[in-house]
């Protein structure tokens, strides 16, 4: 697919990465020549510099044949005008990124009509919503959903003292009696996508599909079961920190958010009456002592460094805080807060790459390949892909035990009339399902691929 | 430095180079030469060592910065080289390997300086290997690599950059392998277009091959001794006009097929090169029929060679139809002063070219007027896009570097007993891609009378003249090979 880019910043380079290796032809657009060249080096796209609303601009990049548009500028204005310059062109769908509140709420459908956007990312928002998932079930580290919200896949670490240690799946499922299926488990930097004989052992993230209500009963027996966090504290007053506040106030949590700069905290408690907003700096630790630290059920830092959220939630664990998270953008400084203790950590710039890298999957749904969606899981190592089963797939009707499937791919559910089927053994896969699979080995197109 | 992947793509390079290798060996069936069979045997090799190297660095690190880019052009250049001279050698045809080396490496980088007195005598499989190496090299042989074969890497765009000519080198198509496929596929048409042309002439097809590959890659080996000079002036009209229309930037033609013509005829470089060609072509043309009238007959011989041979210095193609040598001082300098400027950048030609020589132009402009107004402030313009400073000091870095390595290798060859104006065309023929020189290197004359360093040197200054200096420079330096 053609797909031409405005705005070469952190989050376009992250977009560019993951299209790149998708294999699509991409146009990068961008008013920095710096930026742009940055870019040119390391990935094999077309560089074009200058301003992505401007047509001349647009024409050289050829928006009348491209299949998709994105503009993820730091302007909203910028992102809106160059998509609908693009889709007067020819542009085919058009994805800007608009992340200012006031565009965000009522008016963001009419501005999605007459606009012709195909879609509007906000990666505040999206950050906002993963955390809020993560919050409504702290033992998780992680939540993906997948079939609108129809299969839910959580990653969990195991802590070092963890009665799962050396446990075999097979054993687990015997001992703890829960209908959960792992669907892979992450090892330093290896992603095993295991059967029945593979032994956990302590450290591991492993990824869990269950059916409602089976993973709170895992939990419980695990003796590690955590109730949704209602009292939450958010260190920086940024964009996300309004969004998580108005959801967690919403389901009738307590929040607190602590910013530095006094105009933010004037405007957030306008905003936001209902939270606690404190003028003060995050990094002075008898502040969120005195704050009480200690009697939260969530600690989530969200200032603009990722430093200084990586060590903050590390202050927060020792003072033994239940659920930490910490918003950390560099790929690199995620690792390595993994590795410093920090369990849950969030990735906006990650999450914005994984929803247009969808996007543009299931664009191709139309040229042979019906992958419906498809989320980067495992720290990108590997994916799960959701397919709608069509009448003439040969997977159809056989039970699973019996097909053929690829070694490091497993069948993580099955959706069938908005139910949840989390397969074992007996069940079968037939047509007008959706199926969500879990591959190690990326690149699968279409659902038959599984097989040998 | 990843050395590793730098010796598993010289593998695949020399594999390559093997495949090409078999044309010249089916061409020696045809007319059966008992030399053709060396092609065989030293493109069996070549495929083998290729191979080796290949499967010995499978297994590594296929990340590629710009230092493993330079150095995989530099170094695939000397060793194909290298093997290119083999079957010269081998059979035979050459008797020094030095020398066999020299006609390989001036055939790659399309100079077509030739070091062989009597070309008449050389077998039809010869011929053809020392023009199609114009026809590889014109276009370069990774540019081709990339077009064929999967890319292992996602920073290939380092290596072509390494290898196609000019100030900034850009793409045509998103992709690095697209491009080299568009770039491919229009040399090939345009080369296929002058073959037929040339063959309804009075060339048979072998020559007319042989003509069309010196032609495309701006090379100027020729099958006969007295180059053009012998066919019709149909076929040196033919010639005259793709020798100018190779010179072009292909990213021109690229645009002409999808279609953006308008864009194409925009370029500021096309028309100062067509400028350059013409103002070149009169200059030349009144010069020698006011001096030379008794030589040529009528005017249309006139006009046809100051045409010709303006066409080939300035494309740096070197074929002739006349032995220019002969013709008076100030046509001879026009000829000099076009070798340098040479064609337009991303064209197969060599020289400073068109573009560089008019952003040093406009450069010098803009400081001179910012002598007389000394606070005010303007930025050069280009293409209709102002020029980034780092291009400008690239620009400028480069005519640097190009006059210092100019005079270095300048020095060396005036230890040949043949005066300065041979020293100096040899050098600037050599370096900037042209062929003939003028004194003993003139079109009538040949390379054969130097000794064994000034052949390697001269082979040397080809290959930095057509990488553009820095990639073989960078190459052989100590710091693109150390460990930090």
């Amino acid at each position: 697919m053609k797909i031409i880019l405005v705005g070469c910043g952190t989050i376009g380079a992250t977009i560019i990465s993951s299209l790149v290796s998708e294999g699509h032809d991409i146009v990068a657009i961008d008013s920095d020549a710096d930026f742009l060249n940055s870019i040119t080096n390391v990935y094999d796209v077309m560089g074009l510099c200058g301003n992505g609303a401007d047509s001349d601009v647009l024409e050289e990049a050829g928006a009348d044949t491209a299949d998709l548009f994105v503009a993820v500028t730091g302007s909203d204005e910028l992102n809106m005008l160059s998509c609908f310059l693009a889709r007067k062109m020819g542009a085919k769908y058009t994805i800007a990124r608009v992340r200012s509140p006031e565009y965000n709420d009522k008016s963001l459908g009419f501005m999605k009509d007459n606009l012709e956007l195909s879609m509007c990312i906000n990666p505040e928002l999206l950050t906002a919503r993963e955390l809020y998932k993560i919050l409504k079930f702290p033992s998780a580290v992680k939540i993906e959903t997948f079939s609108r919200g129809n299969l839910e896949m959580i990653e969990i670490r195991l802590k070092s003292d963890s009665t799962l240690d050396g446990m075999s799946l097979m054993e687990m499922r015997k001992t703890h009696k829960a209908k959960v299926l792992v669907c892979y488990v992450r090892r330093d930097d290896e992603v095993f996508i295991p059967d029945g004989n593979f032994r956990l052992k302590s450290g591991d993230w492993v990824g869990i599909t269950a059916a409602p209500g089976e993973l709170q009963k895992l939990f419980k027996s695990l003796g590690v079961y955590q109730k949704q966090a209602k009292n939450v504290m958010l260190l920086g007053g940024s964009r996300t920190a309004h969004y998580l506040a108005d959801m967690l106030l919403e389901s009738g949590g307590s929040v607190k958010i602590i910013e530095r700069n006094p105009e933010i905290c004037e405007r957030l408690s306008e905003a936001l009456p209902k939270a606690v907003i404190l003028n003060g700096d995050g990094a002075e630790q008898e502040l969120l002592l005195e704050e009480g630290l200690r009697s939260l059920d969530a600690f989530v830092s969200l200032t603009n460094t990722d430093e200084a959220n990586i060590l903050l939630s590390i202050f927060a664990s020792g003072q033994s805080v239940p659920k930490v998270i910490a918003k950390v953008n560099r790929e690199e400084l995620v690792r390595m807060a993994e590795n410093m203790g920090l369990d849950s950590v969030v990735s906006p710039k990650a999450m914005v790459g994984d929803v247009i890298v969808s996007y543009a999957r299931a664009l191709e749904n139309s040229k042979g390949s019906n992958v419906e969606t498809l989320y980067k899981i495992a720290d990108g190592k590997a994916e799960a892909l959701e397919f709608n089963v069509r009448a003439d797939s040969k997977v159809i009707g056989v039970p699973l035990k019996e097909l053929q499937i690829k070694k490091g791919i497993l069948i993580a559910g099955i959706i069938r009339n908005r139910k949840t089927v989390i397969p074992v053994g007996d069940d079968m896969i037939l047509a007008g399902d959706s199926v969500v699979i879990v591959a190690a080995d990326q690149g699968l197109r279409d659902l038959d691929g599984i097989l040998r | 430095m990843n050395k590793r992947f730098v010796f598993y793509m010289l593998g695949r390079i020399l594999v390559i180079e093997a495949v090409l290798m078999l044309l010249p060996f089916v061409v020696g069936l045809i007319y059966s030469e008992a030399s053709t069979w060396w092609f065989l045997l030293v493109s069996s090799a070549t495929f083998v060592v290729g191979l080796g190297l290949m499967l010995l660095f499978k297994k590594s690190d296929k990340t590629l910065f710009a230092r493993e880019g330079f150095a995989v052009v530099a170094l695939s250049w000397i060793v194909m080289s290298l093997f290119g001279a083999l079957p010269f050698y081998l059979s035979g045809t050459i008797h020094s390997f030095t020398d066999a080396f020299f006609e390989t490496v001036s055939g790659f980088t399309t100079t077509g300086a030739s070091i062989l007195p009597n070309i008449e005598a050389l077998d039809r499989c010869m011929l053809f290997w020392r023009s199609f190496t114009h026809w590889i090299g014109g276009m370069g042989i990774l540019v081709f690599m990339m077009a064929i074969m999967p890319s292992e890497s996602g920073r290939n765009v380092h290596i072509m950059r390494a290898e196609m000519p000019g100030p900034v080198v850009g793409k045509v198509a998103p992709r690095v392998r697209e491009t080299a496929k568009i770039l491919y596929l229009v040399y090939i048409v345009m080369t296929v277009v002058m073959v037929l042309f040339l063959w309804a002439g009075d060339m048979d097809l072998f020559e007319s091959l042989v003509h069309t590959f010196g032609t495309a890659g701006t090379g100027g080996f020729s099958t006969r001794a007295d180059s053009i000079g012998g066919y019709s002036a149909y076929s040196q009209w033919v010639i005259t006009v793709f020798m100018l229309l190779f010179g072009v930037n292909f990213n021109l033609y690229c645009l002409i097929l999808i279609k953006r013509i308008k864009a194409a005829v925009k370029s500021t470089e096309l028309w100062c090169y067509i400028g350059i060609v013409a103002a070149s072509v009169i200059a030349v043309t009144i010069n020698i029929a006011t001096t030379m009238a008794n030589v040529y007959g009528n005017f249309s011989d006139v006009v046809r060679h100051s045409a010709f041979q303006v066409a080939s210095i300035i494309t740096t193609s070197g074929f002739s139809t006349v032995d220019f040598n002969l013709w008076p001082e100030f046509s001879k300098m026009i000829l000099v002063v076009l070798m340098f400027i040479g064609g337009c950048a991303g064209s197969t030609a060599g020289g400073l070219k068109v573009s560089r020589v008019m952003m040093m132009f406009k450069g010098i402009y803009r400081d001179l007027r910012r002598m007389i107004h000394p606070r005010s402030v303007s930025s050069v313009r280009f293409e209709g896009k102002t020029l980034e400073k780092a291009t400008l000091h690239s620009v400028n870095g480069y005519v640097v570097v190009y006059m210092i390595v100019f005079f270095a290798i300048m020095l060396v060859i005036s230890l040949e007993p043949f005066g300065l104006e041979t020293a100096f065309t040899a050098t600037a023929a050599c370096f900037n891609n042209v062929g003939p020189g003028l004194g003993e290197v003139g079109p009538a004359g040949s390379f054969a009378g130097f000794s064994n360093l000034s052949t390697w040197i001269l082979s040397f200054a080809m290959l930095l003249g057509r990488l553009e200096i820095f990639p073989v420079l960078l190459t052989f330096s100590p710091l693109t090979w150390a460990k930090k």
